[in-house]
């Protein structure tokens, strides 16, 4: 594990000393604020939990996209200047190279998720939220974020191109966004496997709402797991090529 | 001790490496030669646990690194032509994140990070950026990352391209300093630096091993002891007319001629460069430098060959 957490904390600190990683924080946070001032608040009285569902709402789709830009350069990057060198020479296994690497990123996606914990305190100051609606919306952002951080990896494990490697991860994240659409026009059990693995839709929607469901924590949990593994692969294949 | 034996590896149908086998003592330090495409590269890639071997085995100390990946690669150092660094690093932090990775407890750490400093002729630039670093010290502190873990074997690909005349005189030290306990694996294509720095050649040419001998042996084998290269006062014509009555000759070729000093390279069928001189100075001609001419390496190839096909 000592590998894995000096991986991380590596990726951490690069996130914190780059602008890259200052850039993509300050882009979520102004749009989320933007979205929350415009939208989730309106113009006319509501329900503070809804209002605090349209918060997640956008939350979640500005979350996905940080995970990917988050993760786009985590390999890539390393093959492109020759780094990866170090890594592949080092007495670690590709598992554990993969497993730092990603929770380097979810560390800075949890610390971007966190920032945004102003706009529910607004909320709960001028109306009411219960603060298990605001634990099980956050517990829903960073799956969701955690989801867009793995398959970001896979893109990056995949390419030597950082650009190739957001596109690579955008494209397989909005095909599993889209899984509800799929699902209309094909039919079971196709349909209901697509319903199912549908990372927004039927999954994220009750944590909004408050509601932490275990069948979509294990999704996500399947998601996250399934695409560090394949990130794993892909580097173990290297050595063969 | 390190066995190599029928290694051979693949790039779908091409075949890089061909059935290499060599076996390398301690604390030597091996040249490996070969032109570009030769499978130098990748032999020392295989070498270092970056790609599998498509067939035979490696062996450290009797460990096969089959089946032992990852504990193999504590024993193993490995500089790739272009040092992999992280540039927004400083030169401990750097040294400290790779001998972390490798297993390093912060004790050992801190005792083996001044050792490595000197071994590497890095005094004065631990607190340094790497980004900030020329190129020279930017190679010192690929190697001080390949033996911060102090490994059994260390690879270094091409560890003196890029770097300038000062800066290779400084290199040579320090790859020599390295075979201290550990074997040391150094690849280029330039003989006469492997000549001054490795106590073995190995020599590749289309994935196969061709030669594997001493610097020296090698030289003499290649019969590079009846190639002189002379620079003269005088002209081309005045060095071709005194050499004229001159025999045992092979081959004479004006390699410069400036008009008012020429530098020729004379083959010789055996030696006879007392006859040469002689010949020379007694012609009028002035002698300001002899010695054995530096055969390229493609001429190296090009004698190999020629003794495969006899």
């Amino acid at each position: 594990m000592k590998p894995v957490l000096l991986l991380a904390r590596r990726e951490l600190a690069t996130f914190l000393n780059t602008w890259w990683g200052w850039a993509i924080l300050a882009m979520v946070l102004l749009i989320d604020g933007l979205l929350f001032n415009a939208f989730a608040m309106g113009s006319s009285p509501r329900f503070s939990a809804d209002v605090l569902e349209d918060f997640f709402y956008f939350s979640s789709g500005t979350t996905m996209i940080a995970g990917v830009l988050l993760t786009m350069r985590l390999l890539a990057e390393e093959r492109q200047t020759g780094t990866i060198v170090l890594l592949q020479t080092a007495p670690i296994s590709e598992g554990q190279v993969v497993l730092g690497k990603f929770l380097g990123a979810m560390g800075f996606l949890f610390i971007i998720t966190l920032l945004t914990i102003y706009m529910p305190i607004l909320i709960q100051v001028n109306g009411k939220v219960s603060w298990g609606q605001i634990g099980a919306g956050y517990l829903g952002l960073l799956c969701l974020g955690g989801s867009a951080v793995a398959i970001g990896t896979f893109g990056s494990a995949v390419s030597k191109n950082q650009l190739l490697a957001a596109v690579i991860g955008g494209t397989v994240l909005v095909l599993m966004l889209l899984g509800w659409l799929l699902a209309r026009i094909t039919e079971p059990p196709i349909s209901e496997v697509l319903s199912y693995s549908a990372l927004f839709d039927r999954h994220f929607q009750p944590f909004m709402r408050g509601r932490i469901n275990s069948e979509s924590l294990i999704l996500y949990g399947s998601v996250i797991f399934g695409f560090l593994l394949l990130s794993t692969r892909v580097l173990q294949a290297r050595r063969l090529q | 001790m390190i066995e190599v034996r029928n290694l051979s590896r693949y790039y779908g149908d091409h075949r890089a490496v061909d059935d290499v086998s060599f076996s390398i003592e301690d604390s030597q330090v091996i040249g490996f030669l070969g032109l570009n495409g030769a499978g130098k590269s990748t032999t020392l890639k295989v070498l270092a646990g970056l790609l599998s071997p498509s067939a035979g085995t490696v062996t450290i100390d009797g460990v096969d690194m089959e089946g032992h990946d990852v504990s193999f690669r504590r024993r193993i150092g490995y500089l790739p032509e272009t040092p992999p660094l992280y540039d927004e690093m400083t030169v401990t932090e750097f040294l400290v994140f790779t001998g972390s990775l490798r297993g390093m407890a912060a004790a050992d750490l801190k005792r083996r990070i001044p050792e490595v400093v000197i071994q590497c002729q890095l005094g004065g630039q631990e607190g340094r950026v790497i980004s900030e670093l020329s190129h020279g010290y930017r190679k010192r502190v690929g190697i001080a990352q390949a033996i911060i873990h102090s490994p059994k074997l260390i690879i270094l690909d091409e560890p003196i391209s890029g770097l300038d005349p000062i800066q290779i005189v400084d290199m040579r030290k320090v790859i020599r300093g390295l075979a201290e306990g550990a074997t040391v694996l150094v690849s280029s294509h330039n003989l006469p630096e492997i000549e001054q720095t490795c106590d073995r050649v190995l020599v590749l040419k289309d994935g196969a091993l061709v030669a594997d001998d001493a610097p020296g042996a090698l030289a003499a084998r290649l019969n590079t002891g009846l190639s002189i290269e002379l620079t003269l006062t005088g002209t081309g014509e005045a060095v071709t007319a005194a050499l004229a009555g001159v025999d045992e000759l092979e081959c004479t070729e004006i390699l410069r001629d400036h008009g008012d000093r020429v530098v020729v390279r004379i083959d010789m069928v055996r030696d006879v460069r007392e006859t040469i001189v002689q010949a020379l100075v007694g012609a009028g001609l002035g002698l300001r430098r002899l010695e054995d001419a530096k055969d390229e390496l493609e001429e190296i190839f090009i004698d190999l060959n020629q003794g495969e096909a006899a």
